[in-house]
């Protein structure tokens, strides 16, 4: 082609032209170069195909069992799964690691990773990288399912993480982030690890539908990882619910706290946590909702509290936490603490318990609620008292309690509590 | 046919049975007398496997009776006040009876018909008199045609017409060689129908005699003044 | 043995009273369901009705009954019936009609609004406390020969397993509050029928809260199978073993 235009007096225009339709030529060559693998293609290894493929290329992988070991992924390129490949890490390897920055990786099957190393293997491992997309993979029984060590920037979407871990120190994390910023983990579904979600170090990032549920410990676990956002995910049967510690600025928008029972099992789990709101969460059948320790300015509202054991736990290290606008039914106990000390307000909440009237008809009571009951109070100091709960001698006590406090703290109350549940 | 044999009966401290021998048989109609209090009941009682004696056997037909039931069957108690369930009628309680005994054999309803029991059946236990109530413990202690009667005091509270068909069945009760016992304070009462006479006195059988050999001995006409008679000569 | 209970069943429903029962039972019953607009509510006033008024009534209308039929008891008597026979026939007909009355009284409602296992729960254990305290009414009634005595020791029964042994039981644990006397509670609560029926029930309704940390006790023993299936076979006992003195006294009381 460039002899066609050859002539003196475009001559140096031409050189130019030609360097740009070259470069053109060879983008638009390497765009379109897809490198297929597969039993039935020349190309039978994907680490083969990895290693022939140039920035901006795609490896296309058809279905089959592979066991390369160890598949590194160090260029910017495209890893498609076709009918979902099975990548096994025969339980030696860390299956996929990806060294690279714009690595979308996609619909495959990645089981088997190694086990118990001190190198954490995962299904797929990301090492400081930017913009990585991981989307449409079934991870089945890894150690670590997805982890993002200096991420930034990274999609990790509609994945399936399963693992069938037994104990804690035996399993690792399904999505695992460290020191990572501005992460979208979106839609997920993580079970059977043993944090769901865990989170150190990360910030600016969103998890947003995702559902995890029957892992060992937290279904979501949050360290030090402040300016996030979780909303519309699902928490559920994990061994204690969700974890939010040493963090500030958090939202928890709409989530679903579902079935946490245990010793130690909460809904959300909130320490040494500041500057955060908990707004129009659904907290049910757990054994106690809502655990604060050490945690200040939380506005807490419209959120649903139903059936658990506890509804919230306020340790009286808490400060200048607003809760109002919940709706508190069927809970054995509505509220707990461990002091005397309150230094929350409560106003406009929904009790199933309150009792007393509205004249007015404006839809608030009357008279005040104390939501702390004396029975748990008793409960909380000496816990085999839960023996004799609900026995017509307890019911006998706290009724005299509630028409004379004098044991449980006499500011641990709601002023305007509400005649009808509050719609969220 | 019935033998009792050393039977003592303590009450906490008070001894109501204190070493009862007896021997009562076939075609004998026996008057159990005493005092208040003297123990007759207990024993008809002891008889009737109600009360438990501390010590001593009883023999129906030759075996001891001690946790046995089925000797029953050969019984029939009228009790001094008969006390049945307030709830249930007249015919009730018969049908109930029946049923409980499963006696095959046709039942003995002449007192049920003689009383006139018919008519009332369905009346409620609760809403009958003294008189009705009798009236229906004697049907009920003939109904299964025993062998032995035990009767405690059989003509209390029964108007004179009812008294005299419970004795005339008596009689012809005796006639047919059943063995039949009568508790009763009313002694001139029970003239025409005994034949054997046991006195008790503080838990103990004072005497265990025929008839017309107590009366011979007395040399009195009537039963009660014969007693009357050996009272006093024995107090004296 | 069967005619008897027949007579007996028969007796006890021709006197109206266990009629009211039941029909006090079902009206309750059903308002609790259908006042509160809250089920779990309706469920706990039920459960105040099962653990308060339930065994009060089988054990005071048992023991009324057992002196009232002191009469049948004696007309049977004089009869070819084993003494064990007579006992046990009025035994089971004191148990056919109360658990009867509280099947359909409380059985009704909890079918129609709260067929869940803790609505099963309250059956079965309702049936268990009413056979447990007509137990313990016929050992009252063959304790005390005077009616009076006898109606007195029943409601002291009633109110010792109602109110004041779990009065005792927070005493000791206040007392031995530093002790671990956990397994001692578990102990402890078997001598409460009342109570471990409260437990059992419990287990159905607040089982996040009772799952909590006071694991200890309620996962490790009650929670598991083992210690749902120990405390129904203690439950059993206490309906059964009362029966049994009292048999063993009526086979050598005199009448």
């Amino acid at each position: 082609m460039p002899q066609k235009y050859s002539g003196r007096r475009y001559f140096t225009n031409m050189r130019w032209i030609l360097t740009v339709v070259m470069l053109m030529c060879g983008y638009f060559h390497l765009a379109a170069m897809t490198i297929t693998v597969g039993k039935d293609f020349p190309i039978k290894s994907i680490n083969r195909a990895i290693a022939m493929a140039n920035d901006g290329d795609t490896v296309l992988v058809h279905e089959g069992l592979y066991r390369e070991g160890n598949i590194l992924v160090n260029k910017s390129i495209s890893v498609i799964g076709k009918n979902k490949p099975i990548l096994d890490g025969q339980k030696k390897f860390e299956v996929v690691t990806i060294r690279a920055s714009h690595v979308m990786f996609d619909g495959f099957v990645v089981q088997h990773s190694g086990y118990a190393t001190l190198e954490d293997p995962g299904g797929i491992k990301v090492y400081n990288a930017y913009a990585v997309t991981i989307s449409n993979n079934i991870l089945e029984d890894n150690f670590f399912g997805i982890y993002i060590h200096y991420g930034r920037k990274c999609l990790i979407k509609n994945n399936r993480i399963r693992a069938y871990g037994v104990e804690e120190q035996q399993i690792g994390n399904g999505i695992h982030c460290w020191k990572s910023d501005s992460m979208e983990i979106i839609g997920n579904v993580i079970r059977g690890h043993r944090d769901g979600i865990y989170f150190e170090f990360v910030t600016n990032s969103i998890i947003w539908r995702n559902v995890s549920e029957s892992n060992i410990r937290y279904g979501l676990h949050f360290m030090f990882s402040n300016h996030d956002a979780y909303i519309t995910n699902i928490f559920r049967r994990n061994g204690s619910g969700v974890a939010v510690m040493f963090t500030k600025e958090v939202n928890m928008f709409n989530n679903y706290f579902e079935d946490n029972w245990g010793d130690a099992a909460y809904g959300i789990l909130l320490k040494e946590i500041s500057d955060s709101y908990i707004i129009g969460n659904h907290f049910k059948e757990n054994t106690a909702a809502l655990y604060l320790e050490g945690a200040n300015r939380i506005i807490i509202e419209k959120n649903e509290f139903q059936n658990n054991g506890w509804g919230m736990k306020i340790q009286a290290s808490c400060m200048d936490n607003v809760v109002s606008g919940n709706n508190f039914i069927g809970n054995t106990f509505d509220i707990s603490t461990n002091g005397s000390l309150v230094l929350s307000t409560f106003n406009n909440n929904y009790w199933d318990k309150y009792e007393g009237y509205d004249l007015d008809r404006n839809g608030i009571g009357d008279v005040p609620f104390h939501p702390l009951s004396l029975f748990a109070m008793i409960a909380e100091k000496n816990p085999p008292v839960m023996l004799l709960f609900r026995s017509f001698m307890v019911n006998l006590l706290d009724r005299s309690e509630k028409m004379m406090p004098s044991l449980t703290p006499e500011n641990f109350i709601d002023e305007k509590p509400m005649m009808k549940p509050c719609i969220l | 046919m019935i033998e009792i044999k050393h039977v003592s009966k303590r009450f906490g401290k008070l001894e109501v049975l204190n070493d009862v021998n007896l021997e009562m048989n076939r075609g004998e109609c026996i008057a159990l007398i005493g005092p208040n209090g003297c123990g007759k009941t207990t024993l008809i009682k002891s008889i009737l496997g109600m009360v438990v004696p501390n010590s001593g056997e009883i023999l129906f037909q030759g075996k001891s009776i001690a946790k046995q039931h089925d000797y029953r069957q050969h019984i029939g108690y009228m009790p001094q006040i008969g006390r049945y369930p307030d709830n249930m009628s007249i015919g009730q309680i018969l049908n109930m009876m029946k049923d409980i005994r499963g006696f095959q054999g046709g039942y003995d309803e002449e007192l049920f018909r003689c009383f006139e029991l018919e008519g009332m059946s369905n009346k409620k236990m609760r809403t009958l008199s003294g008189g009705t109530t009798q009236k229906v413990s004697a049907t009920l202690a003939f109904l299964f045609r025993p062998e032995v009667l035990i009767l405690d005091e059989p003509t209390a509270g029964l108007d004179p017409i009812a008294s005299e068909w419970l004795k005339e069945k008596i009689i012809r009760e005796k006639e047919k060689q059943k063995l039949i016992l009568i508790t009763s304070h009313l002694l001139s009462e029970l003239d025409d129908l005994i034949t054997q006479i046991i006195f008790m006195q503080d838990g103990q059988v004072r005497f265990h005699k025929p008839v017309d050999v107590l009366l011979a001995e007395t040399g009195e006409q009537k039963i009660a003044k014969a007693i009357a008679y050996y009272l006093k000569r024995n107090t004296l | 043995m069967n005619k008897v209970i027949k007579f007996i069943v028969l007796d006890i429903l021709k006197n109206k009273f266990v009629v009211i029962y039941t029909f006090i039972l079902l009206i309750l019953s059903w308002s609790v369901f259908s006042l509160e607009n809250n089920f779990t509510k309706g469920l706990l006033s039920l459960l105040n009705i099962i653990l308060l008024i339930v065994p009060m009534v089988a054990i005071l209308f048992s023991t009324i009954y057992m002196y009232n039929s002191s009469e049948f008891i004696e007309l049977l008597l004089g009869q070819p019936i084993k003494r064990k026979k007579i006992w046990m026939s009025m035994y089971i007909g004191l148990l056919i009609s109360m658990t009867s009355a509280f099947l359909i009284g409380a059985g009704i409602p909890i079918i129609l609004f709260a067929f869940s296992s803790v609505g099963l729960m309250m059956l079965v254990t309702g049936c268990l406390i009413t056979i447990i305290f007509v137990s313990l009414a016929m050992l009252a009634s063959i304790l005390m020969r005077d009616k009076a005595k006898g109606i007195g020791l029943s409601m002291m029964i009633w109110l010792f397993f109602s109110l004041m042994f779990d009065g005792l039981v927070l005493f000791l644990l206040f007392q031995f509050s530093d002790y671990p006397i956990e397994k001692a509670m578990i102990g402890l609560s078997f001598l409460n029928p009342i109570g471990l029926s409260r437990i059992l029930i419990l287990l159905q309704l607040d089982v996040s809260a009772l799952m909590g940390y006071t694991g200890a006790i309620f996962k490790d023993f009650f929670g598991t199978s083992m210690g749902v299936i120990i405390s129904f076979l203690c439950l059993l006992c206490w309906a059964i073993i009362p029966f049994l003195i009292s048999l063993s006294r009526f086979n050598r009381k005199d009448l």
